[in-house]
């Protein structure tokens, strides 16, 4: 402590706020007209999902009970006609009947059992995949966000400076198709230089525990995916908040702000990033639909087993039971990181609650 | 330099300009297309323009048949006669790439046209309406917003076993309109309120002309824009489920070759003629809209130029924009803008 401390004020000034805040703390508000219609949504997009999910299969050629017989030659009659009722696939009842019948099992949380692992249980397989999916594509995601939006939000701020030569690249970068890339990093980083093992999550032989030579093994496995989802995904975020910068940079409380002599960090971060940040935040949230996509792609390319590949090989052997259950998996979890998407959006803006509350 | 601000800011404003009476028909034409008059949409289209010339012209410039098996020469690095190199079938790898040129263009801008009429129709009608039909249409296209699209069109190519282009084409843009309709939506709302939409509906103008003749034009841009995004789209889509192998097209197309050079172990072997390519159209063509896109960007918000442009001025003054200390410039350079 030195003697020449200047006299603070004794509440801080974020605290005490200005006399809108004052205003607004009188009536504590929960937006119960903006949760409502958010929660009516989701739950209309939870509906259309599962129908279409249920259409879907009882719309296709070839049923899965033959494709599974005409792989395995000695199966009886009986226990295909067995096979069938199992599967819900006998056509006898109405199709509201079975539209009833398919709710049933699933508010119980049964998605019936997949032909091609051996007859186990839908919610099994995928279980046992989902997180492979879920923790590098999540990864991969947020860092590219993060990354995008705060160099979008540099950019901008320079703009007119050579850092604006960034932008032609990684719009370049993310122009190219996906799985080429994919393919050309295994090309090169895998086969000539032998840097990074050639796709699956983890070296052969072992076993899915948590020691420290295995998580070592899925982050080598990983890093090549994880690199090129980053790489392809970065130009969207980092040109959205450029150009949002740039338009909010014209706005007169960034102008206000430089005049009360605020330092740049601050205007920067505190006054123009943070709103330019909102769009991006928004199409954060209807992108991830987009990016779940993406992931079978990857994990094709990867050989990586989580959910995209198995919806591949569901398709491709008319697995039904298990395309639904991942379809299903699928939506649900981008409905998922839409609410909370959601959630972060009312939290960073205000507005979104005053003015639809 | 408050005041020096302002001035150009309000010249950057008046994007929107209601349509002029009597324009001929010339007039028309050019102001419906000056969204394409800058040097990022004509490099674009230029681009563009010569993939839709070798994809009308694949019969004459391919030197062989795309499928023309020539077991003497397989795997054959580039040479004189095959410019890029051959397949593991002795297949020309140029020719391969010549014809699918086709199948992408075609299938791009079929999904793109119905994709875009939807989403124009939706977008439109969703904006200009009020309560709940606005709302029930809104509603829809987050659906489908939110519902993964390539999961869907797997399933759904998965259901023939031999899928005409067009079929292609329509999955692709059933699937891909909603992005455009919620843009259309937002914008077509603001315009709703401006005071010559306002005055038409005063004047008691049908809804149809009030539509197509007032707010349309206005649109043009923004309709412009989702048409080349959904194009980059379907051409992303289609040759990544032809990689996949969702669709057995018989047509050659750039996914497919790209298929076949996976499936060979091209890209293992280093067998860099078979594979690179067609990936390098795929991306030329990705670059050439999105520099379409760019040029739109511009003229629809015109800061996105400027702002960098009136950076570079100020700096050459030896000012900075992020200054927050006003320079006191000297008497001069003001002379020299006005």
């Amino acid at each position: 402590m030195t003697a020449v401390q200047p006299q603070m004020p004794t509440q801080d000034a974020l605290e005490v706020g200005t006399t809108a805040t004052t205003a607004v703390k009188g009536r504590s508000r929960i937006p119960w007209r903006f949760l409502a219609g958010r929660a009516a949504f989701y739950l209309f997009t939870l509906w259309a999902a599962i129908t279409i999910n249920f259409f879907l299969p009882r719309m296709m050629k070839g049923d899965a009970v033959s494709q599974y017989l005409s792989r395995n030659r000695n199966v009886s009659p009986e226990a295909a006609d067995a096979l069938r009722s199992l599967l819900g696939l006998d056509t006898d009842k109405a199709l509201l009947h079975q539209y009833v019948d398919y709710w049933g099992l699933l508010l119980r949380g049964d998605l019936g059992v997949s032909l091609l692992h051996g007859l186990r249980p839908v919610t099994e397989v995928i279980s046992q995949a989902l997180p492979w999916t879920v923790g590098l594509v999540g990864f991969a995601t947020l860092v590219s966000f993060a990354i995008g939006t705060i160099g979008g939000g540099i950019v901008g701020w320079r703009r007119g400076s050579r850092l604006d030569g960034l932008i032609p690249v990684t719009t370049f970068l993310a122009t190219i198709p996906y799985f080429w890339l994919g393919l050309l990093a295994i090309a090169v980083f895998s086969v000539n230089l032998g840097w990074f093992p050639i796709g699956k999550a983890y070296g052969v032989g072992m076993r899915p525990e948590w020691t420290a030579e295995f998580i070592g093994q899925v982050i080598h496995h990983g890093t090549l995916p994880a690199v090129t989802i980053v790489i392809a995904s970065l130009g969207g975020w980092m040109l959205g908040m450029r150009n949002m910068m740039l338009t909010v940079l014209d706005e007169d409380y960034v102008m206000v702000a430089q005049a009360k002599g605020l330092p740049n960090k601050r205007v920067l971060w505190r006054y123009a990033a943070r709103n330019a940040v909102l769009p991006q935040i928004q199409s954060f949230a209807l992108s991830i639909g987009f990016i779940v996509g993406g992931t079978i792609v990857m994990e094709m390319v990867f050989s990586y087993p989580g959910v995209g590949k198995l919806l591949l090989d569901a398709t491709n052997a008319k697995d039904y039971a298990l395309m639904q259950g991942v379809f299903l998996v699928i939506t649900l979890s981008v409905l998922v990181a839409n609410i909370l998407a959601d959630i972060a959006y009312a939290f960073l803006d205000p507005r979104t609650r005053q003015t639809e509350a | 330099m408050t005041t020096d601000l302002r001035t150009e800011r309000a010249a950057d404003l008046p994007t929107v300009r209601p349509p002029r009476p009597r324009a001929t028909f010339r007039a028309r034409l050019g102001s419906s297309f000056a969204m394409f008059r800058n040097r990022k949409s004509i490099t674009g289209l230029a681009i563009l323009g010569f993939f839709v010339l070798v994809a009308i012209l694949a019969d004459v410039l391919a030197p062989y048949s795309p499928t023309k098996v020539d077991s003497a020469a397989r795997l054959q690095p580039p040479s004189v006669e095959h410019w890029l190199g051959t397949t593991h079938l002795g297949e020309d790898v140029l020719s391969q790439v010549i014809y699918g040129t086709r199948g992408v263009i075609v299938v791009g801008f079929l999904a793109a046209i119905m994709a875009t009429i939807i989403a124009v129709v939706v977008g439109v009608v969703a904006g200009y309406l009020r309560g709940w039909r606005s709302e029930s249409l809104s509603a829809l296209t987050n659906v489908f917003l939110v519902i993964p699209g390539l999961p869907l069109i797997i399933i759904v190519a998965s259901m023939f076993d031999n899928p005409p282009l067009v079929v292609i084409a329509a999955v692709l843009g059933l699937t891909g309109w909603a992005w455009g309709a919620r843009v259309l939506r937002a914008q077509t709302m603001s315009l709703r309120n401006r005071d010559f939409i306002q005055a038409a509906r005063a004047n008691g103008e049908p809804l149809h002309r009030i539509i197509g003749k007032e707010m349309l034009p206005n649109l043009m841009a923004l309709i412009a824009a989702s048409f080349v995004g959904t194009v980059t789209a379907a051409i992303l889509g289609l040759t990544t489920l032809s990689y996949i192998g969702v669709i057995p097209v018989n047509t050659y197309n750039w996914g497919t070759i790209l298929n076949w050079a996976s499936a060979q172990g091209a890209f293992r072997q280093n067998q860099w003629w078979w594979f690179m390519p067609p990936g390098l159209c795929i991306a030329a063509i990705g670059v050439a809209l999105s520099l379409i896109n760019f040029g739109i960007d511009e003229y629809v918000n015109p800061r996105l130029r400027s702002a960098g442009e009136r950076a570079r001025a100020m700096r050459k003054r030896g000012l900075d924009v992020n200054d927050p200390v006003t320079a006191v410039r000297p008497a001069t350079s003001a002379q020299e803008r006005a």
